[in-house]
């Protein structure tokens, strides 16, 4: 089969996939989010918590219950990695320094999943396991809780209730994340990738003397880390190592993984607000973004002619053999489409215009299909902005699903917006700004006088784009465990995860107390290819035309010289 | 129960739900995993290793290793692997493939190191296997993702078999087959890329054609 084909055979296989998932998947969260009852399992559960599953909260509550969960989460996570030495199976690791723990901490209840570490010399199975992956569940739970009650803005009416967050909560974790890690994890080890745990790492006689090898609970972390957009690999290599990715079909797999719920919560939410069609139209619009984002980033890596190498021989630097340059690009679409950042080749030795693909991806918002909930949610912001623009062109108050578009929403809608590109550009020009922390740029991406080449400036934009919009994903050659570096790059996680949820849920508290507005014969209908064409150009006009003056310093720079 | 503040009531329940959850999610979860794992794939669920005829662990089928001599040289009786930025930064003899450290370069495509270091791995891989430069396989002079790359592609195998048939001393065709056993192909027909498996392939070297005999 020439490679052609079987690229694109590939791509097809996963699309096959994904939308045999659609229906069902989508149907099934969106039962998991509106039934009434309450399994044994959860009852107890609800009862160890202390929660009154019954409660309806306000915006308010369910927000400072999120606030809650995170906050325990970024404490709990921070003092396991700073205890790690004592604790079982660690390996003979020493404690995590104060401000890497942070960083993680942060890191992971962000579902960012940014690594200043390196998973195999750093930490214990017991902080891999009980900490980091337990995060990677929560993280992923708390997006498609937040997004549940943004849809149940648009469907209760005069109301300020708005759900339990406890409930929903639990919910997604117990019926949804839990039974499909196990299922895939038990996949992933057929498939050749390793689950062991143990007080001592096995030795292995190579030929070059004997070699200590870390396994751990490697598949189980490996599925909750896609299947919750996380990304926070086992490994320093991610998705490259063998252990965590052993074979192009674990590869799919993954690429599946992490796509499965952001691709399928078009659906639920169709589902929840009584039209189908308005979630093909939100889906519609993600996977021409991912489609057209795959095409552009796959033709520059296979017409990759290294820059300084007259006969071309860059192109599987930071690849896997076992991947090779389709599936590749595959991953690095899809990873950075969603929050995941999960690696399976380096994005820092792409192609400059690969490179920058992967980089105006997370811009975008990620959005296409982006996290667990957190995409959904995105995307839902850029469609009332869409109504909005549309109400203005033609002299109309804006409604979007039977709801008024009034100022206070769109000032909702407008911080949203304003706040990832805002978080982003102004670290990035933080750091620039710092001659010490520019130094943390890969000493090869320098320039001669020791300034940062347009590469070395990508490093810098690439890394707050991701941490901003918690992606996870690194130009890794930035050496970003220094004080500087943690403590800004956690913040910026912070202020990318949190505010961006204070907006989403005081816009659906706003919605909710609305009565519905009947739809008339001048409403404009938002189950359409049209507005389907609109909102896609939103979302390139709106967001994409934000980063244009950063992005052209570094990968457009780098690409045109 | 309704004397404490509703903040502090949150945050007990925000307590409580965490180290619930982390006795299901992170104690209980990759336990079950763990034992079916081991149960039913046990040789993969703790690494694809092969041990030799003594009984000790010499590989895992799933890592590269570096054949090289003491000062890093290539040892010509065996197949190489990819070049592997897998090192320990503070030992500057670490020749790479390094299980504690796995890493990739990073280096951009306008970086003027990465420039002179494909450079010299092309001069230095046309010279020992007689190949032009212009036609040096690609995957032989980029190091990949994860430094752990146990493969290699068809061409590159192909360009180094004739070396490793004369170090040892045997005919071609034993070292053709033996690339081809373990050559593995893409999975379900398209996924991915075909790729020669040089840890499997050396020890099979090794088992059928030991180098020591063939030296005499």
């Amino acid at each position: 089969m020439s490679d052609t084909w079987a690229g694109l055979l590939q791509v097809a296989a996963l699309v096959l996939l994904l939308a045999v998932s659609y229906r069902p998947l989508g149907d099934y969260m969106a039962h998991i989010l509106t039934t009434k009852k309450h399994s044994r399992v959860e009852k107890v559960l609800y009862k160890t918590m202390g929660v009154d599953p019954e409660a309806d909260q306000t915006w308010g509550t369910y927000l400072r219950s999120v606030f809650a969960i995170s906050a325990v989460g970024v404490l709990l996570l921070y003092t396991l990695l700073r205890v790690q030495h004592h604790l079982m199976m660690a390996l003979g690791m020493p404690k995590v320094n104060a401000d890497l723990a942070y960083n993680t901490a942060a890191s992971f209840v962000t579902n960012t999943n940014w690594q200043n570490y390196s998973g195999e010399n750093t930490l214990g199975y017991v902080a891999q396991a009980t900490g980091l992956a337990v995060q990677n569940f929560v993280s992923a739970s708390v997006g498609i809780a937040v997004v549940a009650t943004l849809i149940r803005g648009f469907t209760r009416n005069r109301t300020d209730r708005l759900g339990n967050f406890w409930v929903d909560l639990t919910r997604v974790l117990i019926r949804l994340m839990l039974p499909f890690s196990i299922v895939f994890a038990v996949i992933l080890v057929a498939c050749g990738s390793v689950q062991s745990l143990g007080d001592h790492m096995t030795v292995v006689h190579t030929i070059n003397g004997d070699q200590s090898l870390y396994t751990g609970g490697t598949a189980s972390q490996e599925v909750i880390k896609l299947l919750g957009t996380n990304g926070g690999g086992i490994f320093n290599a991610n998705s490259a190592h063998p252990f965590e990715n052993p074979t192009a079909f674990t590869n799919l797999i993954e690429i599946y993984l992490l796509l499965v719920i952001g691709f399928s919560l078009p659906r639920t939410f169709g589902k929840m607000v009584g039209s189908h069609k308005q979630g093909y139209t939100l889906v519609s619009v993600m996977a021409i973004i991912w489609v057209g984002s795959l095409i552009f980033s796959t033709f520059f890596e296979t017409h990759h002619h290294g820059i300084n190498l007259a006969d071309g021989h860059a192109a599987l630097e930071g690849k896997e053999s076992r991947f090779g340059i389709p599936a590749s690009t595959l991953f690095m679409t899809s990873t950075t489409l969603t929050s995941t950042g999960a690696v399976n080749s380096w994005h820092d030795s792409y192609s400059p215009f690969g490179g920058g693909a992967a980089m105006f991806n997370m811009m975008l918002g990620e959005i296409a299909p982006g996290g667990t909930g957190s995409g959904l949610y995105g995307i839902l912001i850029l469609a009332i902005v869409t109504v909005f623009i549309a109400g203005l062109m033609v002299g109309r108050t804006p409604e979007y699903l039977g709801k008024k578009i009034r100022p206070t929403e769109m000032k909702y809608a407008a911080l949203y917006i304003l706040t990832t590109p805002a978080v982003v550009l102004i670290f990035t020009g933080l750091a620039m700004a710092l001659k010490g922390e520019t130094a943390s740029i890969s000493s090869g991406n320098l320039g001669p006088n020791g300034s940062p080449s347009p590469h070395g400036f990508s490093e810098v934009l690439y890394a707050f784009t991701s941490m901003g919009n918690n992606n996870g994903s690194a130009f890794g050659g930035l050496s970003g465990n220094t004080h500087w570096w943690n403590t800004a790059g956690a913040l910026a996680m912070m202020f990318g995860r949190f505010l961006p949820m204070i907006w989403v849920l005081a816009l659906a508290g706003s919605l909710a107390k609305q009565k519905p507005v009947p739809e008339t014969e001048g409403t404009l209908k938002t189950a359409s290819p049209l507005f389907a064409g609109m909102l896609l150009g939103t979302i390139l006009l709106v967001v994409g035309l934000t980063y244009f003056p950063a992005l052209s310093l570094g990968p457009l720079a780098e690409g045109l010289h | 129960m309704s004397r404490i503040s509703a903040p502090l009531r949150r945050h007990l329940a925000a307590i409580r739900a965490m180290l619930v959850f982390t006795v299901i999610l992170g104690i209980a979860y990759p336990l079950l995993v763990t034992g079916i794992a081991q149960l039913a794939f046990k040789n993969k669920a703790n690494g694809s290793l092969i041990k030799n005829a003594s009984g000790q662990i010499v590989a895992s089928s799933l890592l590269c290793q570096q054949y090289v001599d003491k000062s890093g040289a290539a040892l010509p009786q065996y197949f190489q692997t990819r070049p592997s930025d897998a090192t320990n930064s503070s030992n500057s003899s670490d020749p790479g493939c390094n299980y504690s450290y796995s890493a990739g370069s990073n280096l951009g495509t306008d970086s003027a190191t990465l420039k002179s270091t494909i450079e010299g791995r092309i001069a230095s891989y046309a010279k020992a296997y007689n190949i032009d430069p212009t036609k040096v396989p690609e995957d032989a002079v980029t190091a990949s993702a994860s430094g752990m790359d146990p493969g290699i592609s068809v061409e590159n195998a192909d360009d180094q078999a004739p070396a490793v048939a004369k170090a040892r001393g045997i005919d071609m065709a034993t070292v053709d087959q033996l690339v081809k056993d373990n050559t593995t192909g893409r999975p379900l027909g398209f996924l991915g890329e075909k790729y020669v498996n040089v840890v499997t392939l050396n020890l099979a070297l090794d088992k059928a054609h030991p180098f020591a005999a063939a030296k005499s």
